[in-house]
């Protein structure tokens, strides 16, 4: 059990360090069980209300109903899963559920739920729960209202694609899912915060109660949400892991622009703020009363083709342009180096990444060369779009799109900047409109699939694969890794695919960025997540 | 024009009426040069449009110099004021945005003034219900604020400094289709109009020979103003990224892109906008001095 | 004068219509597609079209307006396709912030603006009146988003006495009863909060209200050299009556009339000029709540938004007609 294993390392930094900072060490054995129950150390403030910082507002509280990351860091302390990512990883731990086992074939899936938990609304949590759950989204047939579940079980009920065959209670705390078909990343597609566990007596009420009343069995309350402000969740005092959370409560305080955001926090408005400007990195680590966090990256900023369009759908032109891409230096100057260049369209931490691919180095001469091949030699004008907002593959796009503007420069390569408002943009993109694009992925459950299938299959042209890139091979290996369940055969799939897809070069990887964070030197055990959120379960401020 | 002053006696002062021989041109041309503070206007503007027009001899760099390893260097002798993150030359930057800023201001009272003029012709000569729809139109633009107008309708045609210009030109055809409308009205019933109409002369030659030049001074004096309040409202659009789009050196632009650095590198967000000021500045200062030497009953 | 106010009043009528109809029309116009942002980056086709269907947005346009029309009528200004809230119901508090925020704007223009333009007037010529109106020049020509910028990185980062952007302390946030801060602060007893609320506002009250400060000072002054060069006045000081008293009672009371009619229009200007001002003070007024929801494509709450401020710009305009025909009897109205 990782979680408890925390709650133990956690006590124990806790006491070693009231044992070393007090001077009356004898006082000191922690107070196990304090007036309100909390198992707060020496030093923590167990009434603390923590305030998040942030730079949009959610748009619904029920993770079923989004799919805006925004969303997913509230619903995350609000619900769980029936299996979870880990603090700082993708790797897939015990959730609702303690146990589960697999059939031999992966079709067969039986949870072993959690004794004792509930509701917040006092609804008791077990296998009927978690049934009516699964019927409420494979039932609904209506993708607009829950657009994530078809996307990643392949449809709703009664669709020819559709993974899950069947999800049966067994009894009061066993659930079993039998699939059509085999899936390999079904359990990490279960731990994704949309597939949380609601209460089945707040969505009966009626199918939208949920969005601005969310009832979950998470460590917080809802308590209230004034819309583009704020959204106050409290402590779960009757949360089913003894002495969690530690915190009162967490508010989520939106602040739109970056350096306003900072400031709030360098005034002790904040807690914790996400959106760190790269260039104000130094600001904060000057500051000793401040933190700086990592958020692990599993994301791709990329400069992507429409290998439909003159004069891109030359090979030769794209890999040219690849060679006229200085990572590094764009790194440099605007990620301040909190970023690492990209080779393939999966980042590295993801299984079944290739590392054998050995990178396009910036090189203007190898680039005239490729363009003199494809009879380019004098250059030509293109129009490169560049996003308008700030996203957490790339802080800056606006930025970055100069920076390339210049070096295109170089290689006769007229570059006219184009953006639209980000809806219509990703319209647009879709809609394969743009020749030449920056745009970027944060994977939602470290799956290459995830990555590669979403992103570069053939099916997907006309949703996410923007480049409508249509290569037969990579298409056979990506829909044979699907149904695998043996990790290293699925990874020889995709390393193979990157190889193909690095040699086509429908995309420029750029980047793997490093989302940063910073908060108050008092927060302790804060541990940003991958997937953009993250729990603040066991997260406490000293006094 | 003598003989035009002779018979357009709303847009003199009544003591040029007495002095028939001096052309109201000439006559306004001698009191704005009294106006001290008019000339310090005229003087900014042409400042600024001497260095549009020859932003290429007096620009140091170029504007879309890329360097990085210049990034955010303080005012020096090389960088009078200062790089930005991309290490251009803000000096030059400025110099270069004076060529948009004038260009947007000119360009977009010119089409409001010949959009408005053309309305508030037709709406004050034929009348009638042409004219209520005409005047109703105007109405409703001007009962918005008019940056939110702007900014709507950079929504609808996309950013970009084109349609910024575009906009800006549509709000601002009510003021001067309104004003050409009322002198439109004004000399109408005026004799010589009768007398022309007596005599053969068609409309369109009436308006033009008659009726246009009547609207010409308060049409000066209320574009200068309007190129100024354009500047600003283009600047505007720029800030809230509606208007020019990167390497533009547009002010209001440069604005925006600098102002995360502000503590990092004040000198990014100053002198952007003391250049959007001061222009500015330059258009009111004239527009006023135009404005009591064309037409003094205009004067509020 | 009833018929005057009758006649203006009806006169309204085509125009709101107007405004209704063509932001109707412009905000549809907008290219982008409503439901692809509300279901974000990894919505699939069918699901877009859904969402368009429930929405009503696959329609016939002029069903949609005669319906938003009639919806208007009875109070109804359509649902926030990103909160799906009423906007009757959500756009108060917004609404109340910039209102909050232009009332001070103007109460800090007119304070200045006013008294500083009766000076220059009465010591016309002097080192102030020169002083004044240089600035008042300058003032008229400031951009104030910049000076906005300038503010916070002057006096809030520099020198750290005010804060730099929103309406309270996020630690102790106001509690909320009527939106206006001011007011609910004191209702709540909260003294240190109204202090604290008074000290988010100075900033951007002084950057939106330097325009109107500048114009108003010019007027004023303008307007009060007429009137004390005229016959009454003149009068009234032979009579040995003190200099402030002519000022303060007599002149200032006639020279007001024009400076009414430039209030007014400032009013109306300032709902304008708040987008900007609330853009760099993080100040949650209209101004931002339509600024997001254009870059939502949110389409009633652009289109509401955008009429609410228009109306209310109408409305300012009328009152500041009908005062103007009340406080000078001189001008009469068939």
């Amino acid at each position: 059990m990782k979680k408890s294993l925390w709650l133990i390392l956690a006590c124990v930094l806790a006491l070693s360090l009231a044992v070393s900072g007090c001077s009356n060490s004898s006082s000191s054995t922690g107070k196990e069980k304090d007036s309100d129950g909390s198992s707060a150390g020496k030093g923590e403030d167990s009434d603390y209300v923590l305030i998040y910082g942030r730079g949009g507002d959610s748009d619904s509280l029920d993770p079923a109903m989004t799919t805006e990351g925004e969303s997913y860091n509230v619903t995350d302390s609000i619900y769980e899963t029936l299996v979870q990512f880990g603090k700082d990883n993708t790797e897939v731990e015990a959730g609702l559920a303690e146990k589960w086992d697999i059939s031999p074939d992966a079709t067969k899936f039986t949870f072993h739920l959690r004794e004792g938990v509930k509701f917040h609304d006092g609804t008791d949590f077990n296998a009927e729960a978690v049934v009516k759950n699964f019927q409420r989204w494979s039932q609904s047939k209506d993708e607009a209202k829950f657009a994530y579940y078809p996307s990643m079980f392949g449809g709703f009920e009664g669709d020819e694609s559709h993974v899950i065959k069947e999800v049966k209670a067994v009894d009061e705390k066993t659930v079993e899912f039998t699939l059509n078909r085999p899936q390999a990343p079904f359990l990490k597609n279960l731990a994704m915060s949309p597939f949380a566990i609601a209460s089945p007596t707040a969505f009966e009420k009626g199918e939208d109660s949920l969005a601005k009343n969310p009832v979950g069995t998470g460590p917080f309350k809802f308590v209230s949400w004034k819309p583009n402000d704020i959204i106050d969740l409290e402590r779960n005092e009757d949360y089913w892991q003894e002495g969690l959370p530690k915190l009162a409560g967490v508010k989520f305080k939106v602040i739109k622009d970056n350096s306003a955001r900072l400031n709030a926090l360098i005034k002790g408005e904040l807690d914790i703020i996400d959106g760190l400007n790269p260039s104000d990195m130094g600001k904060v680590e000057a500051d000793k009363n401040l933190a700086l966090y990592e958020r692990p990256s599993l994301n791709t900023g990329y400069l992507g083709f429409n290998v439909e369009k003159e004069p891109f759908n030359k090979k030769e032109v794209r890999q040219a342009i690849s060679h006229l891409v200085n990572k590094e230096e764009i790194i440099k100057n605007f990620f301040e180096g909190t970023a690492q260049p990209a080779t393939n369209p999966i980042p590295p931490s993801v299984s079944g990444y290739n590392d054998a691919i050995q990178d396009r180095e910036y090189d203007v001469e190898k680039a005239k060369e490729l363009l003199k091949k494809a009879g380019l030699e004098k250059g030509f004008k293109m129009d490169l779009w560049a996003m308008p907002i700030a996203r957490p593959y790339m802080p800056n796009g606006q930025k970055v799109a100069e920076a390339l503007q210049a070096s295109f420069k170089e290689a006769n390569i007229d570059v006219n900047i184009v953006t639209f408002e980000w809806g219509t943009y990703l319209d647009k993109l879709r809609a394969g409109e743009a020749s030449v694009f920056m745009v970027g992925w944060n994977g939602d459950n470290g799956d290459a699939d995830n990555f590669l299938y979403t992103l570069l299959d053939k099916d997907t042209i006309g949703s996410n694969n923007y480049s409508r890139y249509a290569n037969e091979e990579v298409h056979k290996l990506l829909i044979e890794a699907q149904s695998i369940a043996d990790e290293n055969k699925r990874n020889e799939l995709y390393k193979k695919a990157q190889e193909i897809i690095f040699d086509d070069a429908p995309w420029v990887p750029l980047v793997h960025s490093t989302p940063m964070l910073a908060g108050s030197s008092k927060v302790q055990d804060f541990v940003p997540h991958p997937t953009g959120s993250q729990s603040f379960i066991d997260v406490s401020v000293s006094k | 024009m003598a003989e035009l002053a002779s018979k357009t006696p709303p847009m003199l002062p009544p003591q040029a009426v007495e002095e028939k021989a001096v052309s109201p041109w000439k006559e306004a041309w001698k009191s704005f040069k009294k106006n001290k503070l008019a000339i310090v206007g005229l003087s900014i503007v042409s400042f600024f449009i001497l260095l549009a027009v020859f932003a290429d001899l007096v620009a140091p760099y170029e504007y879309a110099d890329v360097k990085l390893e210049d990034k955010h260097l303080p005012p020096s002798g090389d960088h009078w004021f200062g790089t930005d993150e991309f290490g251009r030359d803000i000096f030059s930057r400025i110099i270069y945005g004076s060529r948009i800023s004038l260009w947007v201001g000119f360009l977009s009272v010119a089409g409001s003034v010949v959009v408005g003029s053309f309305l508030g012709i037709v709406a004050g000569y034929y009348g009638k219900w042409i004219d209520t729809i005409i005047s109703r139109i105007f109405d409703i633009i001007l009962a918005f604020p008019s940056i939110l107008l702007a900014i709507a309708v950079v929504s609808v045609l996309g950013p970009s400094l084109r349609n910024a210009l575009i906009a800006i030109a549509i709000i601002n055809v009510p003021t001067f289709g309104r004003l050409v409308r009322s002198r439109v009205l004004s000399v109408k019933e005026e004799e010589y109009i009768t007398a022309a109409k007596a005599i053969g002369m068609t409309d369109f030659r009436i308006l033009i020979h008659h009726v246009l030049p009547n609207s010409m001074a308060p049409i000066i004096v209320q574009g200068t103003l309007a190129i100024a309040t354009a500047i600003i409202e283009c600047a505007a659009l720029g800030f809230l990224g509606l208007g020019a789009q990167p390497p533009t050196p547009e002010w209001g632009k440069m604005l925006s892109d600098s102002r995360i650095f502000i503590l990092e590198a004040p000198w990014t967000v100053l002198f952007p906008g003391l250049a959007i000021m001061l222009t500015v500045l330059g258009f009111n200062l004239m527009g006023d001095g135009l404005r009591d030497a064309l037409d003094p009953r205009m004067k509020n | 004068m009833l018929s005057y106010t009758l006649r203006r009043i009806s006169s309204l009528i085509p125009v709101l219509l107007g405004m209704a109809f063509i932001v109707f029309f412009m905000i549809r116009a907008i290219p982008g597609d409503p439901a692809q942002l509300i279901l974000g980056q990894q919505a699939t086709k069918s699901s877009i079209e859904a969402l368009n269907k429930e929405l009503g947005l696959d329609r016939p346009w002029h069903t949609q307006f005669l319906e938003y029309l009639g919806g208007i009528f009875q109070g109804d200004l359509g649902m926030s396709l990103k909160t799906k809230t009423p906007i009757s119901e959500e756009i108060w508090p917004y609404l109340a912030a910039t209102i909050e925020l232009s009332v001070v704007a103007m109460i800090i223009a007119i304070i200045i603006g006013v008294n500083a333009g009766i000076i220059s007037a009465w010591f016309q010529n002097s080192w102030f009146d020169y002083t004044a109106m240089v600035l008042a020049l300058i003032g008229v020509s400031m951009p104030i988003f910049w000076l906005g910028l300038m503010e916070q990185y002057i006096v809030s980062l520099q020198w750290d006495l005010l804060p730099t952007t929103g309406r309270d302390n996020i630690r102790d946030p106001v509690e909320a009863i009527t939106h206006l801060y001011l007011i609910d602060t004191l209702l709540n007893g909260r003294v240190d909060q109204f202090i604290e609320v008074i000290r988010h506002l100075i900033l951007p009250g002084i950057a939106l209200g330097t325009i109107p400060m500048a114009i108003i000072a010019r007027m004023t002054r303008s307007s009060m050299l007429e009137v004390m060069r005229s016959d009454y006045i003149r009068t009234a000081r032979a009579k040995g009556m003190k200099m402030f008293w002519v000022v303060y009672k007599h002149s200032l009371k006639n020279a007001m009339i024009p400076v009414v009619t430039v209030i007014g229009l400032q009013t109306g200007l300032l709902l304008g000029g708040a987008i900007l001002t609330e853009t760099i003070f993080g100040w949650p007024g209209i101004g931002t709540y339509i600024y997001e929801a254009i870059s939502y494509r949110d389409y009633p709450v652009i289109q509401s938004g955008i009429l609410v401020i228009a109306t209310i710009f109408v409305l300012i305009n009328l009152v500041v007609d009908l005062l103007y025909a009340a406080i000078d009897p001189r001008i009469k109205y068939k």
